[in-house]
């Protein structure tokens, strides 16, 4: 392999040198310092006699007399089933002292997209054991449903509630263990101590066992942040589609994926896109958060839960936006609920799960499951309003049944929604929830709901036992 | 496109950035297809500059690196007509998914290429002219049945100088075996092709006058679109679009829907898969997918094939326009086409305009609507394509340039309103801000075809809808109760109509389709809620006796009431509107 020492310009994350021979891009690059250090990067553009290369490790160190290897390869991640239980680098490599990795096979990392017409409708519930998720907005196997949070917010802690209680629940009690979920989980720059917290809950609860941890600290190479979910996702999918297992992938923190996006392209003097990001952000996004899915024939699924943090609680944010416009719905994180105590702090309202409607109903969930979330969601989104209102002109001022809606809200909030983050509900536990709230209105209120089903669900006293509550 | 190209020149690749490659030493011309490396790679000249040719690559270009070979066909962008492409799906430069699944498996590889329709198979061909007949561009010279749908005409190509049948054959051909013979000695077969991005010939456009009738209250109702017209549905993300655009590919009462999955979701255009071969269509009974071309170049599939299936859709529509049958092609997204442009002109290097867009960004635009219409063809039949574009402008922010520019094209605005969203209020359709050009052009078809005083009943409904707004303003600040009992009254009649008929359920199988004269009724009995309500509150009876009946609340339910039952259910709750009502005076 030849070497070459003619870099020209070293400029932020990009190395700029001149060779002789055709260069492919995207083909990964070595980079030697004379100290003896190697630092890895990948091919950006390759012309004719010059390419430019995004280096993952950071350039300190890097100058005219370092040398150049092209490995005549794209980046690869290898992979194999014995990858359980280890915790790597951000680049793929093992940083928990177990013995080497025997490679099954080496998989692109870039991965290619799925052909539409393989893949299968995502439609298998998941149980999270989260009312707000469970009720109003179902995860379902195959779906990517991030969750936008904010900074401070505790996302690490549903996060992790939901790795350790996810579970499809008519095949527990089939097959026991089988409905278990391996976890991929990407950390890309978080802090030493967030990693530790997800580390000591999957050390505690048996999860490591089935977990791939690939760590990115807050002090590594921001460029590696470009690599790590692609090394995630290829584990995942080598897991899922030729290991069937079912793949839960968390990756943590989106945003500073998207800022390592906008420094390279800040160092390649791209024109920016909206607040000084890539104009590409949304096809780039697009090639990790399409990477979940079913694929019609294969036993396993890719389900993922991104996390990002939107900078200011701003969910136009081109970071927040530009993944909704992608992913098949959003948790939503509120810091008033959070500082009100709601755990977890998840404001319904704007979430939501797209993949809901197929998941649940009669069979899969329950029957009045699709009515259920309609009417909560139509009664707190109506209670909601009228706390603006309330503020103006005091609650005598509002009828009898303003005064019910507001009620429902604060009720839903603190025990449809404010649950902890140790508690475990089942689908029908949420849904007998559901209905003990909304019987505070009367039947004809509930106008979203099958009269059928009221019957049948209806709690008759319900009102009468508020009432009760309310004189003591 | 079909892979039989000769190839005219051979250059080689001078870069590689992303979907974009420059070549040099290649004879060619914009727009061309090539060849691009080792692998065959399909791309496009989008530039040519003195010896350097720059292209757009319709695959991954990792690992392909200068030095490698470019090959020319010397031909345009072009997509295979024929019998074969409904009921299929493909991808932005119309390689068949299934057929590319079946040589490469789940995931999509590159440098596979298939031609767009099955060269193969037979179709059974009937004549529709005889030896001696003189035949010209665009006339009809047979048919086959293509799908239980839709009978597939045989045209005469559009550029055809014409001439005297002088062969003519009838039973079972392939799409590249001759049907006809002309005595120019010109062969026809059931196979043409078509470039892209040049509109097929027509004798005219003319003023549509037809609704496209959707089965969605809101549109049908308030904002119609025609036959042959131009919509856009803006909206913020999860607001509704893909459902919108789905309703109408399921629903509306065209003959052929091409719809477009334009960098949006794989698992949408699956469910669109898995759903449409189940489900009727309202007008036939036969499946859906029966009338149905999908075309598919997801988020994750190549940025350049992005580009180019917009235009490789509308090119299908119109063919089935020439043959006389109206279309209707959505795209979703068109925000997705629009980032593809901004993409690969960044990537060139070309002066940005507003927000990094392409200054020609407007222009594109204009020209893909321009392409929709109701139409006399070549052969003297009448055609047309509505065209419905979803918008996902950043932050939900309608300010933005493709937004701004769509809007100064269509005729037909749906604004998505994440407040509306929030509240589940859906479709999430605003009906302040929305408006349709075409409402006045399209009344008297429905005045003749379901009731002649449509114009009149809308025009209640809206007047209703505006003073609830100005009411609004009110309530924020004191309070409902603090109304006069008549405004109070005419808040709950509008919350009626929000409710029981703007309201429309997309995923119930009743409520996702109301037929016009079901959305008619269903205004009807709340206009007869609010005529009576209004005689009892002259008559003195309380606001809140009048809101309490509890026939009033079983308005709400008639979307999901049966098109066989809502007649009777409304008349019945309107019959007990009036007995409740006017028990309290
Ligand atoms: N008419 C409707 N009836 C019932 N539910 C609806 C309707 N319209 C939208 N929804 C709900 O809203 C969700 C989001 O809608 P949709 O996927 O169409 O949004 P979108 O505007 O296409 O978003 P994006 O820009 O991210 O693609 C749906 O999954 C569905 O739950
Ligand atoms: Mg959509």
């Amino acid at each position: 392999m030849k070497e070459y020492q003619t870099i020209t310009e070293v400029s932020g994350p990009l190395v700029y040198v001149e060779t002789d021979e055709p260069i492919g891009y995207d083909e990964i690059v070595e980079i030697e310092t004379p100290d003896g250090e190697v630092k890895r990067g990948q091919v950006l553009e390759s012309s004719q006699g010059f390419v430019a290369i995004q280096v993952f490790e950071g350039t300190e160190g890097i100058g005219q007399d370092a040398s150049v290897r092209f490995l005549g390869e794209t980046l690869k991640m290898p992979v194999t089933e014995d990858l359980l239980g280890r915790v790597l680098d951000g680049s793929g490599n093992p940083i928990d002292g177990g013995p080497d990795i025997v490679p099954d096979e080496r998989l692109d990392i870039v991965g290619e997209a799925i052909n539409p017409h393989a893949r299968e409708y995502p439609e298998e519930f998941i149980q999270t054991g989260v009312s707000a998720i469970d009720g109003m907005n179902t995860l379902v196997r195959g779906q990517k449903l991030p969750i936008f949070s904010g900074s401070g917010l505790p996302h690490s802690d549903l996060a992790l509630q939901i790795a350790r209680q996810a579970s499809v629940p008519e095949e527990e009690e089939a097959e026991g263990e089988d409905s278990e979920f391996a976890v991929v989980f990407g950390a890309m720059g978080i802090t030493a101590e967030e990693a530790n917290e997800f580390m000591e809950d999957f050390e505690r609860t048996g999860a490591l066992e089935r977990s791939v941890v690939f760590m990115n600290l807050a002090d590594d190479p921001a460029v590696e942040r470009t690599v790590t979910p692609r090394m995630a996702l290829t584990t995942a999918e080598y897991l899922a589609f030729e290991k069937d297992y079912h793949v839960l992938v968390i990756l943590t923190d989106m945003t500073n994926y998207c800022e390592a996006l906008r420094e390279i392209g800040a160092a390649r003097e791209e024109v920016p896109g909206r607040r000084g990001y890539p104009g590409y952000m949304y096809t780039d996004l697009a090639q990790l958060y399409e990477r979940a899915g079913r694929i019609e024939g294969r036993e396993g699924s890719v389900t993922q839960i991104p996390i990002l943090t939107m900078p200011g609680d701003d969910d136009t944010h081109p970071i927040p936006d530009l993944t909704g416009y992608i992913t098949e719905g959003q948790i939503m994180m509120n810091r008033d609920l959070n500082s009100q105590g709601v755990t977890p702090p998840v404001n319904v309202l704007p979430s939501l799960s797209r993949l809901m409607d197929d998941g649940i109903g009669e069979g899969l969930t329950r029957d009045d499951h699709g009515d259920v979330s309609d009417q909560l969601y139509a009664a707190y989104a109506e209670g909601e309003e009228l706390r603006d209102l309330v503020n103006i002109v005091g609650r005598e001022a509002l009828s009898e049944r303003d005064n019910r809606y507001l009620d429902f809200a604060d009720r839903f909030e603190e025990e449809f929604v404010d649950q902890g983050f140790r508690t475990s509900r089942s689908i029908d536990e949420t849904l007998d929830l559901g209905w003990e709230l909304l019987s505070m209105f009367p039947k004809a209120e509930l106008n979203r709901v099958d009269e059928d089903l009221i019957e049948e669900y209806y709690v008759e006293d319900a009102a009468s036992e508020e009432e009760a509550a309310a004189a003591d | 496109m079909s892979q039989a190209e000769a190839i005219t020149d051979t250059g080689e690749i001078e870069s590689v950035s992303g979907p974009v490659v420059t070549a040099t030493d290649l004879d060619a011309q914009m727009n061309d297809v090539v060849y691009v490396g080792d692998e065959g790679l399909m791309g496009e000249v989008i530039e040519i500059e003195g010896d350097i040719t720059t292209i757009q690559v319709y695959e991954e270009t990792s690992g392909i690196g200068p030095g490698e070979p470019v090959e020319n066909t010397g031909e345009p962008l072009t997509v295979d007509l024929g019998p074969g492409m409904l009921d299929s799906i493909y991808d932005g430069v119309q390689r068949p998914l299934d057929v590319l699944e079946d040589e490469m498996g789940a995931f999509l590889d590159r440098g596979v290429d298939a031609p767009g329709i099955d060269l193969e198979k037979e179709w059974e061909f009937e004549p529709a002219v005889e030896e001696g007949d003189e035949v010209e561009a665009g006339d009809v010279v047979g048919s086959v049945d293509e799908t239980v749908s839709i009978e597939h005409k045989v045209l005469v190509p559009p550029n055809s100088e014409g001439g005297e049948v002088v062969s003519v054959e009838s039973g079972s051909f392939t799409v590249e075996e001759t049907v006809v013979e002309l005595d120019t000695g010109e062969e026809i077969q059931m196979h043409q092709e078509w470039p892209v991005r040049r509109q097929r010939p027509t004798v005219e456009k003319q003023t549509p006058t037809e609704p496209l009738v959707s089965g969605q209250r809101i549109l049908d109702g308030l904002f119609p679109l025609a036959k042959g017209g131009t919509a856009a549905i803006p909206g913020p993300f999860g607001s509704g679009k893909t459902v919108t655009q789905q309703s109408l590919a399921k629903f509306a009462d065209a003959d052929i829907v091409v719809y477009i999955g334009c960098g949006e979701r794989g698992n949408e255009m699956t469910e669109v898969i898995e759903d449409f071969p189940e489900l009727p269509d309202p007008q036939t009974g036969n499946p859906l997918m029966a009338r149905t071309c999908l075309i598919a170049n997801t988020s994750n599939m190549p940025v350049a094939a992005r580009e180019s299936c917009i235009y490789t859709g509308i090119t299908i529509g119109e063919y089935y326009r020439d043959m006389g049958y109206d279309v209707a092609l959505m795209a979703d997204s068109t925000s997705r086409w629009a980032e593809a442009m901004r993409e690969i002109s960044s990537r060139l290097e070309e002066m940005p305009g507003e927000e990094g867009y392409p200054a020609y960004l407007a222009a594109r635009l204009s020209q893909f609507y321009e392409r929709a219409g109701y139409f006399e063809n070549q052969n003297g039949s009448e055609g047309s394509i509505s065209v419905i574009g979803a918008v996902s402008p950043p932050g939900g922010d309608f300010s933005e340039p493709v937004t701004q520019n769509t809007l100064r094209i269509v005729k037909t605005f749906w604004a998505l309103d994440s407040d509306l969203a929030e509240r589940r209020h859906f479709p999430a359709i605003n009906w302040d801000e929305s408006y349709s050009l075409y409402k006045d052009q399209l009344d008297p078809y429905f005045e003749e075809n379901v009731v002649d005083d449509w114009s009149e009943q809308r025009q209640w409904a809206v007047d209703i809808l505006d003073e609830e707004a100005e009411l609004e303003e009110i309530v924020q600040l004191v309070g409902k109760d603090a109304l006069p009992e008549d405004q109070q009254l005419t808040l709950e009649v509008a919350r009626y109509i929000r409710e029981a008929w703007l309201q429309q359920n997309a995923l119930h199988d009743v409520d996702r389709y109301c037929p016009p004269e079901k959305t008619y009724a269903i205004l009807s009995g709340i206009k007869s809620f609010h005529d009576e309500a209004f005689e009892a509150l002259d008559a003195g009876v309380p606001v809140d006796e009048i809101t309490a009946i509890d026939a009033a609340p079983r308005l709400n339910r008639l979307g999901t009431t049966p098109d066989d039952e809502y007649e009777e259910e409304v008349e019945e709750i309107e019959q007990q509107i009036s007995e409740q009502l006017r028990e309290l005076y």
